[in-house]
């Protein structure tokens, strides 16, 4: 195709042009007119990070399976882009076509994290699409939007149609078959298309809040609207389509490899982690069905490497077998293998050892906490003997590199366990210190890390509160000082997260939908791409939640376990009196087994697959 | 076994830049399972160079490339396989096994000819015996004036716009859009058109 919607000057004014003009290699190309459905597909953030994004590519190669749909990509146009389309009053467009964004059917986004908000608005804005769903016409596509975001929905629910709960290879064929049905009729589509499980459409729904500003009740305003919207999940996981033409980007993006799934879902169970709460049960890819699937994505794509995606690797029961196959298959063919979350043990360290220059690679602890005593609060398996016998048998394999990773504002916390930081960190460097000077190679670098906690909903800390942006500064300068006044502090360096982004962080995740008028105020102030720390404009947020009268302590405070929540109305499968279950065990400092050892009655059986079912059948 | 590829860029590939379209060709080699030789180390590479960059938004007819493979491969099944993987706008032209000894066709490359596509043009300008320009180097800040008519082999009107014959490579450089510059016209599109060594043959 020789056509790009953007004139030739602009395309050789702006930076990396690749992001908007398509074409590469495993695009997919219909004829527009032979269709009845036309979607564009964002991803709100630059293309570098959209295209890396393995949840755009399934969802991509799944709606243009259907022969009565063709689904084009789009995604946030860069500053530079940004800028002069508003300049020259130029609409945004999708890359396959270059058509405007606003003559296609439908608009999607899919949401990974929270500050990629103000880039949805900045897709609707630059479409020409009415940023509040209320203000659409038959005329406008249907805005829908899926992704871990969706699970709360409500700060951003008055700005879609609809919203999708949970993984899309279940519904959506009954959804895109309802539009066709019901197209140009925007009314009559959203109230059908809300009968179908897993599908919420904000408009039918009415939340009502008590005097102190928590949620009363939050009610469907008809009676065929379901009261509660259920998590779409695939039991089979083998039985998903491949990504079969994975589309390879002409510019380096940030995952510049084939990206092979191995499993949904974790058995751990760490407190504050949403994904191991939200696609539980953990199901896995038969081993088989994943070798096939390396060799064809490798060989479609001719990426030079390939890594593994899950929440816990080496929790996967085949991984032994998978990385057998892979080491030989990469070997010949000259490719690298990347592994990031495999547990550093003697397995991994042998496989590591195989596919990686030990001489450059680092070892990755994620730690969490300090103490053991909070690592006991958030559940995470990990102890400080898996950590000094897996770091001490990495050093005599020739690693000095160690990363530990961190969070701050943990509930529960106290002095002892921030300063517990630099002790760790100490332990692991004299650790390192104990094998012969002949042995060591150089001195041991150890980069320790923190983020601070941010409450997930869906979490058993989904009712913590959280800290001020100043509190958390004073805390990452206490975790520095004391490193500082370690004996060997000048091997550990140490940085952390920024906190205001954390606390905004906090407020979108268990916010309300009152929050959409700071969104889009903020939007109107400038905010956009929070997610780069480049870009995200503290001073601007600050001014826009005064503006709108919000407070982010309101949303931060820590709540009760009898409070209405905005996510109440959304059914998991993993039931609240669980959760409520495992933070009481928290504050007790109780540690719970994981989903192998016995089962908690999270109540992620009623899916009746995955792990709960494992040997049982 | 050394192997001299020369393949065509036209259409919107002309905005994928020089890093990038080397990346490209890696994974093309991959896609068309070319036997190319890596080089040795813990993360081995393609043995792969260009005969020249081509600036952001230009085209070409001919461009080259070297690489290296590890067994032989019959011509007409190379090129085939390679553009079975080929994107819109690139096109595999010829595929040529080079003496062992041969140098690459960056150091071979002397000189090429551009096709500039633009309007009613007048040459007028160059006719001198001198045309120096001043340059500044970016990083000493230092200027250096240099005279480019000798680099300006060949240059005449064509029915689309102008054609040239220019100076590229090591010991001589020079860009087309500078002598679009020099002429003081805008121009729609530059395409490179072949690229010759020190006898004026074709890499």
């Amino acid at each position: 195709m020789d056509k790009t919607f953007l004139s030739e000057d602009i395309l050789l004014k702006v930076d990396k042009p690749a992001r908007y003009i398509g074409n590469e290699i495993n695009m997919c190309i219909k004829d527009p007119a032979e269709v009845d459905i036309r979607i564009a597909f964002c991803f709100p953030d630059v293309y570098e990070i959209g295209m890396s994004n393995i949840g755009m590519q399934i969802i991509y190669g799944m709606f243009n399976a259907r022969e009565d749909t063709y689904c084009e990509r789009v995604f946030s146009p860069w500053f530079d882009l940004d800028a002069i389309m508003r300049e020259r009053h130029i609409p945004l467009f999708t890359l396959e076509t270059q058509t405007p964004v606003r003559e296609l059917d439908m608009l999607a986004f899919t949401m990974g994290y929270e500050m990629c908000y103000t880039n949805i608005l900045q897709v609707l804005d630059l479409s020409g699409i009415p940023m509040y769903a209320s203000d659409r016409t038959d005329s406008d596509p249907i805005v829908f939007g899926g992704g871990t975001c969706a699970y709360n929905p409500e700060p951003i629910a008055d700005f879609f149609d609809f919203l999708y709960i949970g993984e899309a290879e279940t519904r959506y064929d009954m959804v895109l078959d309802l539009f066709r049905k019901h197209k140009g009729d925007r009314k009559t589509f959203l109230r059908e298309v809300s009968h179908i499980e897993g599908i919420y459409v904000p408009s039918l729904y009415e939340p009502a809040y008590n005097e102190d500003g928590t949620l009363r009740a939050f009610t469907p305003k008809y009676e065929d609207v379901p009261a509660r919207v259920k998590r779409q999940t695939v039991i089979d996981m083998d039985s998903v389509r491949f990504i079969d033409r994975p589309v390879v980007p002409f510019i380096k993006v940030t995952q510049d490899r084939v990206v092979l799934e191995i499993m949904r879902g974790c058995i751990r169970g760490c407190r504050f982690c949403q994904a191991g709460m939200i696609y539980r049960p953990q199901r896995e890819h038969s081993a088989e069905y994943l070798k096939k699937y390396a060799v064809k994505m490798l060989e479609i794509t001719g990426a030079d490497e390939i890594s593994l995606s899950s929440l816990s690797s080496s929790d996967y029961s085949g991984i032994k077998e998978l990385l057998d196959f892979l080491i030989e298959y990469t070997s010949k063919k000259k490719v690298n293998i990347s592994l990031p979350s495999l547990r550093i043990d003697a397995f991994s360290l042998d496989v590591m050892n195989k596919v990686q220059d030990v001489k450059k690679s680092s070892l990755t602890f994620a730690a969490e906490a300090g103490t053991q005593r909070l690592r006991d609060v958030i559940n995470k398996g990990i102890t400080e003997e898996d950590i000094m016998s897996g770091s001490l048998e990495a050093f005599k394999g020739g690693w000095n590199k160690v990363k530990m990773y961190f969070m701050l504002g943990l509930p529960t916390e106290t002095d002892e366990d921030r300063n517990g930081i630099g002790e760790l960190c100490e332990r692991i460097a004299e650790n390192y210190y104990t094998i012969p000077r002949e042995e060591r190679n150089g001195k041991v670098q150890i980069q320790a890390s923190s983020s601070f906690f941010v409450p997930k909903p869906f979490t058993p800390f989904q009712w913590a509160g959280m800290k001020t942006a100043a509190e958390y500064t004073e805390m990452a300068h206490q975790v520095k000082d004391h490193i500082r006044e370690q004996l060997n502090q000048k091997c550990i360096r140490y940085a952390w997260h920024d906190p205001e982004v954390s606390v905004l962080e906090g407020v979108f995740a268990r916010g309300d939908r009152r929050l959409s008028e700071l969104i889009v105020t903020a939007y109107r102030n400038g905010c956009m791409y929070d997610a780069w720390s480049d870009s995200f404009r503290a001073d601007l947020w600050k001014k826009s939640f005064e503006e709108c009268g919000i407070s982010p302590d309101f949303y931060n405070r820590e709540r009760e376990t009898d409070e209405l929540l905005p996510w109440d109305f959304i059914d998991i499968g993993v039931s609240r009196e669980f959760l409520e279950r495992e933070w009481n065990n928290a504050r007790l400092g109780r540690v719970t087994p994981n989903c192998r050892q016995q089962c908690a009655g999270c109540g992620a059986r009623s899916f009746e697959g995955g792990v709960c079912f494992e040997d049982k059948n | 076994m050394k192997i001299r590829i020369k393949f065509s860029k036209r259409g919107n590939i002309r905005f994928i830049g020089h890093l990038d379209m080397m990346r490209y060709f890696q994974k093309c080699m991959r896609r068309a399972d070319i036997p190319i030789r890596y080089s040795d180390g813990f993360s081995p590479h393609q043995i792969m160079s260009f005969a020249a960059p081509l600036g952001l938004g230009t085209e070409s007819d001919a461009e080259y490339m070297d690489i290296e493979i590890t067994e032989d491969i019959d011509r007409a099944e190379a090129v085939k396989r390679l553009n079975d993987v080929m994107c819109d706008g690139v096109k595999v032209l010829d595929w040529k096994v080079m003496p062992d000894n041969s140098k690459t066709a960056m150091s071979q490359m002397e000189s090429a000819d551009y096709l500039v596509i633009c309007g009613d043009v007048e040459l007028a300008p160059l006719q001198k015996d001198e045309i120096p320009v001043t340059k500044e180097n970016k990083k000493t800040g230092e200027s250096k004036t240099v005279d480019i008519k000798p680099m300006i082999y060949e240059i005449h009107k064509v029915p689309e716009g102008v054609f040239m014959h220019i100076a590229q490579g090591s010991s001589a450089n020079l860009k087309p859009s500078a002598v679009m510059e020099l002429l003081g016209t805008g121009y729609d599109r530059i395409i490179r058109k072949e690229i010759y060594d020190s006898n004026g043959l074709t890499l």
